[in-house]
């Protein structure tokens, strides 16, 4: 049978696959009994038709952006990270507690500060199950599910018993030191005199997650550790053929990938809430697998289909404010459909497209 | 702690750890044939749902049951649709099954009863009843013995022996017929089952059926059995934890349903003891809750033996041409 192009591999399969996933959400959306076109015109309307929508979008996006990096690195390895979910849950941990521990006289002091503790703790959360598969060869899916619990579990109780503030009923820290504050998509366009939405959390995690996009790029396509990761991933035996180490290149890989996870808590914990909140990570790292496949591991490709899932959880919130009889689990439910057809259906497009294709060629 | 509040904690336990023992045998016959299936917890979900919301409607548990067992075996089959016919990732295909349980039953649920997302509160004759053993006043003069059987074994729903017979059914099933013998093989070596003119995606298909019954009636279970009604993502990690168990069992059916009682056994503690304190050291909750997982972790680090999963599991079998 004839491969596809890559063109169409790569553009073709997952927007069909998209379309059919919003197809099926649309049905469901008629079932409620409202209009799917309508609602499909709320949602990115609400999305992407406002400076305020944006703000929303992109916010996700970011989130999107770092968890979808975390994935694609490992996937280049060979290895699936399943577990960003833990990972930023415990990079939300050391952002917190880089934060709170000193009285930070500005943000750009704390932000490289964060940044580390951040990476260092959703790294030190990916090393376990890390060191489990390089020396023991259990599986990391397995071992990273485990950790994702174990991780939301650590978390209450850390927040339940130590990091609680005194005298406080919700399960959250104290407020961030105000020269923890990050500057906001507000603020730095205004420093340009460009006008823009204050509420929207959109802040400077932006451009920190672009900036994570060019060095994952570098990193896998332009660096011998990358190009070691990549012979790894293609093919185990000749990479030790070559001399490459397995155990160094599934150790460095996953650390790398959860240091990104963990970068996620950057523009959650501090970016956002600044204060440590229980669940702050919300299905982010799930999203992440989607968004790496979808993406095709490429950080150009993730970039899209980070914004894709950003339009997605604003238009659904929009959704739900202009259409009551839908709730925000459309979002869950839609996200869902995403992933399936995106994720684990796309031959379900692939193969009649090549049979198609070499019906065509056996035509001419 | 004396023997009424041990007898009472092995009761819990029993109860708990039959939503565990569905799923985990559920996943035992899936991964058993080469699929991975990490959407236990949503096929769950969904039968959980779908067997209150139906027994609210009916008024009857078996017909809602039955709308529970047909709803997880419709995710466990498109489950096989993904991973079987279109050879998709299968991890992939589980995370999805997972979020369209969570959202599709909210979204039903709370467009049926507007109850946000939950189903009415059932009555008696919509609920599983607790079933007295025979022979119960003959032993209860027996000691030691005796109390064990009226307090710990007597007093269960149907579903909680249907979950203990599923055991020795399931070994039977697995080492003594010639289907589990294929069972066994398509997930180690697909290639020479094919060899031998069986077909490996038909083998598949019936091993997700099966695993789809076993959902159901765990989460027919959980709403209709152990709870009064369905409340929103009320699996709560069960089918993470019978994951656990399964790989702790090492993929074996006998083993499995240990586990799942010391799992169960657990959260029956945990719930019991909500401050325990073991030498002066007061144990967190939490550590108990997560206390599965982390010995699962600590069995895969090698330290109690090795887990090894079925050779073929995860990667789809293509035929050559």
């Amino acid at each position: 049978m004839t491969s596809l192009p890559r063109w169409a591999d790569t553009a073709l399969v997952p927007l069909f696959s998209l379309a059919l996933s919003l197809m099926v959400a649309g049905l469901m959306v008629l079932w409620i009994g409202e209009n799917p076109f309508h609602a499909l015109g709320i949602m990115l309307k609400g999305a992407v038709g406002t400076a305020y929508g944006w703000g929303y979008t992109l916010y996700y996006a970011t989130n999107f952006i770092f968890t979808g990096l975390a994935v694609a690195v490992a996937i280049h390895a060979g290895l699936f990270n399943i577990g960003a979910e833990g990972q930023a849950t415990v990079g939300g941990l050391g952002a917190a507690l880089v934060c709170l521990s000193l009285e930070w006289p500005h943000w750009s002091l704390a932000l490289p500060a964060a940044v580390c503790g951040a990476a260092l703790f959703g790294a030190a959360w990916a090393a376990v199950p890390a060191y489990l598969q390089a020396r023991h060869g259990s599986h990391i899916v397995i071992t990273t599910i485990m950790f994702n619990i174990i991780a939301s579990a650590l978390l209450v109780y850390l927040l339940v018993n130590v990091l609680r503030a005194p005298g406080q009923i919700a399960l959250e820290t104290a407020s961030f030191p105000p020269g923890a504050h990050l500057p906001t998509a507000h603020e730095i366009l205004g420093w340009m005199g460009i006008g823009f939405p204050k509420s929207p959390p959109l802040n400077i995690s932006l451009l920190l997650a672009l900036a994570g996009c060019m060095l994952v790029w570098v990193l896998i396509w332009r660096t011998r550790l990358g190009y070691e990761i990549r012979t790894f991933g293609f093919n185990e035996s000749a990479a030790i053929y070559a001399g490459i180490s397995p155990f160094r290149i599934v150790m460095t890989t996953l650390l790398i990938s959860g240091g990104l996870a963990g970068l996620m808590a950057i523009n959650t914990v501090m970016g956002e809430a600044e204060r440590l909140l229980n669940n702050a990570v919300q299905g982010a790292g799930f999203v992440g697998i989607a968004v790496a496949l979808m993406g095709r591991s490429h950080p150009v490709g993730i970039l899209l289909a980070s914004v894709l899932f950003g339009i997605l959880y604003q238009g659904g919130a929009e959704l739900e404010f202009h259409m009551p009889a839908i709730d925000r689990d459309m979002v869950i439910f839609i996200q869902a459909l995403v992933i399936l057809f995106v994720g684990a259906l796309d031959n379900m497009v692939r193969f009649p497209a090549e049979r198609l294709l070499a019906f065509i060629a056996r035509t001419r | 702690m004396d023997y009424t509040t041990l007898l009472q904690l092995l009761d819990s336990t029993l109860r708990l750890a039959t939503p565990l023992v569905f799923a985990c045998l559920a996943g035992l016959y899936a991964e058993r044939s080469g699929i991975f299936d990490i959407g236990l917890e949503g096929k769950m979900l969904i039968s959980a749902f779908f067997a209150a919301g139906t027994a609210a409607g009916t008024g009857s548990v078996w017909i809602g049951m039955a709308a529970g067992i047909a709803a997880s075996s419709s995710l466990a089959l498109l489950h096989g649709v993904a991973s079987i016919t279109f050879r998709g990732n299968q991890l992939v295909s589980g995370i999805a099954i997972n979020f369209l349980a969570s959202g599709a039953t909210a979204l039903i649920g709370q467009n049926w009863f507007r109850l946000g997302g939950q189903t009415p509160l059932l009555d008696r004759d919509s609920r599983f009843s607790q079933i007295e053993l025979p022979f119960a006043d003959a032993v209860s003069s027996i000691p030691v013995i005796g109390p064990f059987y009226i307090e710990t074994l007597s007093g269960h729903s149907i579903l909680v022996y249907c979950a203990l017979v599923a055991v020795p059914t399931t070994w039977w099933l697995l080492y003594r017929t010639r289907f589990g013998l294929r069972l066994r093989a398509v997930g180690e070596n697909p290639e020479a089952v094919d060899v031998g003119g069986i077909s490996v995606a038909f083998l598949r298909y019936r091993a997700m059926l099966i695993c789809g019954l076993l959902c159901g009636m765990g989460g027919a279970y959980l709403s209709t059995g152990l709870a009064g009604g369905f409340i929103r993502d009320m699996t709560a990690g069960k089918g993470f934890i019978a994951l656990a168990a399964l790989i702790f069992a090492k993929w074996q059916p006998v083993p499995a349903l240990y586990t799942c009682l010391l799992f169960g056994f657990l959260e029956a503690a945990s719930i019991r003891f909500q401050n325990l304190e073991i030498a002066g050291i007061a144990i967190p909750v939490q550590l108990m809750q997560v206390l599965p997982y982390i010995l699962t972790v600590i069995l895969l680090a090698g330290f109690m033996g090795r887990a090894v999963p079925p050779r073929a599991g995860g990667t789809p079998y293509v035929k050559e041409r």
